[in-house]
């Protein structure tokens, strides 16, 4: 699908935990605080998955949750991103092996960026975002 | 009023194009002047043009459980209607595109047809939380009706009290600004009366504290819930445009003055002077009513919309009603 060149100044995101212990949903919350104000950049929080445009997901998606973020990936309109927030979504974490997971989140719908630690810093999550819109105006400039 | 078919269609397609563009600068100017008082910097002042431009470009999603035909209707109507209103609300130095046609009583039900393009939509997606969402509209829209008819029958009230002929009738209004009408006492209750208008104005835009039927923390957008994509770019065309016309009623009800008349400024200057002196005035009135409020308050639950409007916005504008008689039978005797 074709990417508008007003995508990337007008991102709005929208949150799922999987199976998280809310360390992540914190550092989110810390990230859209006046100190670090992505709204200068078209980013806003949203409240539902149809308006979205970047799907934040964070946790090792256990096995109640997994067919949940693919009903939720689905929702979100084309063109989309996925950002993976944490170590949990990328390897399991402190959950790695367990038997009650069918993560990490890439085993389960596709990931574009990936933010590892445990929880990430704002600032960690900033760049990723940064990440996010590099791939944007590259898959851009190759379309 | 325009008299010739050509003419007419050229100013409606004035009227849309400018309400559009102003009602999404409004936006921006709100994001901006709220993003400060939070002590951040906020967006460029046309993010909501980058918004709608990338909501155009964006897939439609119609829910499976959706009525298909009313849910894509639905953010035609409300935009269609939002722009019908300023087609009867003077701007600037301008007569309204239809004026003659239709009067304040007019534009009063003409308020409430987006609000209930929305409600249909809300309820079309299929959606628990849009018909939550739908069923919160409702009861807002009923509680600000008593409110706002009663700051427009004073009005009214007031003009045809001093003699006037139309008291109803914009252009009336516009010719008689209605603070040179009142003594001391009148305009204290035109004045609680203004207030009641600016608060009244929140809850017709749906923006906090009166936005409990799209609450984005409880219901997740509530009526727009389903919406993506092109019909979503409507409705926040849809919420630019009424925000002008709310201003714009502000602006005809209670400052109906042209800086070139009092300046003597005449032709085309005069016009253009007239012209950013109303686009300052509804600034400063979204200013008011949307960014201040909003950034002061948290969102009400929708028993408190019903009773802030019905007991203490009413008592209020009562109160500002009474005041306006009072002072008019002291001014006969």
């Amino acid at each position: 699908m074709k990417i508008p060149s007003s995508f990337n100044r007008s991102l709005w995101v929208f949150h799922l935990n999987t199976g998280s212990c809310n360390g992540c949903e914190i550092e989110i919350v810390a990230t859209i605080t006046p100190r670090y104000d992505p709204e200068r950049f078209g980013i806003r929080l949203v409240g539902s998955p149809k308006h979205a445009d970047v799907l934040l997901v964070t946790g090792p998606v256990t096995k109640k949750m997994a067919p949940r973020v693919r009903r939720v990936f689905e929702q979100v309109p084309d063109p989309k991103v996925v950002m993976c927030i944490g170590t949990c979504g990328q390897s399991g974490g402190v959950f790695y092996d367990s038997y009650n997971l069918d993560g990490p989140i890439d085993q389960v719908i596709p990931v574009d960026v990936y933010v590892p630690g445990c929880p990430p810093r704002p600032e960690a999550i900033v760049f990723g975002v940064v990440k996010a819109l590099q791939k944007l105006e590259r898959l851009e400039a190759e379309q | 009023m325009i008299e010739t078919l050509p003419a007419l269609l050229a100013g409606a397609v004035l009227v849309a194009a400018f309400s559009i563009i102003i009602g999404l600068l409004l936006m921006g100017f709100d994001r901006i002047v709220a993003a400060r008082m939070q002590a951040r910097i906020g967006p460029p002042l046309t993010q909501p043009f980058t918004d709608v431009r990338k909501l155009l470009a964006k897939e439609n999603v119609v829910p499976e459980n959706a009525i298909p035909w009313l849910f894509n209707l639905a953010p035609i109507i409300a935009l269609a209607s939002a722009i019908t209103i300023l087609f009867y609300l003077p701007i600037g130095g301008f007569a309204p595109v239809l004026s003659g046609g239709g009067d304040l009583i007019l534009v009063m039900y003409l308020l409430t047809l987006p609000a209930l393009a929305l409600v249909a939509g809300g309820f079309a997606s299929g959606s628990p939380y849009a018909t939550v969402g739908a069923q919160r509209e409702m009861v807002t829209m009923i509680a600000y009706e008593f409110p706002l008819a009663i700051v427009v029958v004073a009005i009214a009230w007031r003009l045809a009290a001093a003699g006037i002929s139309l008291p109803f009738s914009l252009a009336t209004i516009g010719a008689n600004p209605v603070w040179g009408l009142v003594g001391p006492l009148g305009a204290i209750g035109l004045l609680i009366l203004l207030i009641v208008l600016l608060i009244v104005t929140p809850a017709e835009l749906s923006r906090v504290p009166f936005d409990t039927p799209e609450a984005e923390t409880e219901l997740a957008g509530g009526i727009l819930v389903e919406y993506s994509g092109k019909n979503l770019a409507l409705f926040s065309l849809t919420q630019g445009v009424k925000t002008v016309a709310m201003a714009s009623l502000v602006v005809a009800l209670f400052f109906p003055y042209r800086l070139a008349a009092i300046a003597g400024i005449s032709g085309f200057v005069g016009a253009v002077v007239d012209l950013l002196f109303y686009i300052l005035l509804i600034t400063l009135v979204a200013f008011i009513s949307v960014s201040v409020i909003r950034v002061s308050m948290a969102r009400f639950r929708i028993n408190q919309v019903v009773s802030v409007y019905w007991i203490y916005l009413a008592i209020a504008g009562l109160a500002g009603l009474l005041l306006v008689m009072v002072d008019q039978i002291m001014g006969v005797v």
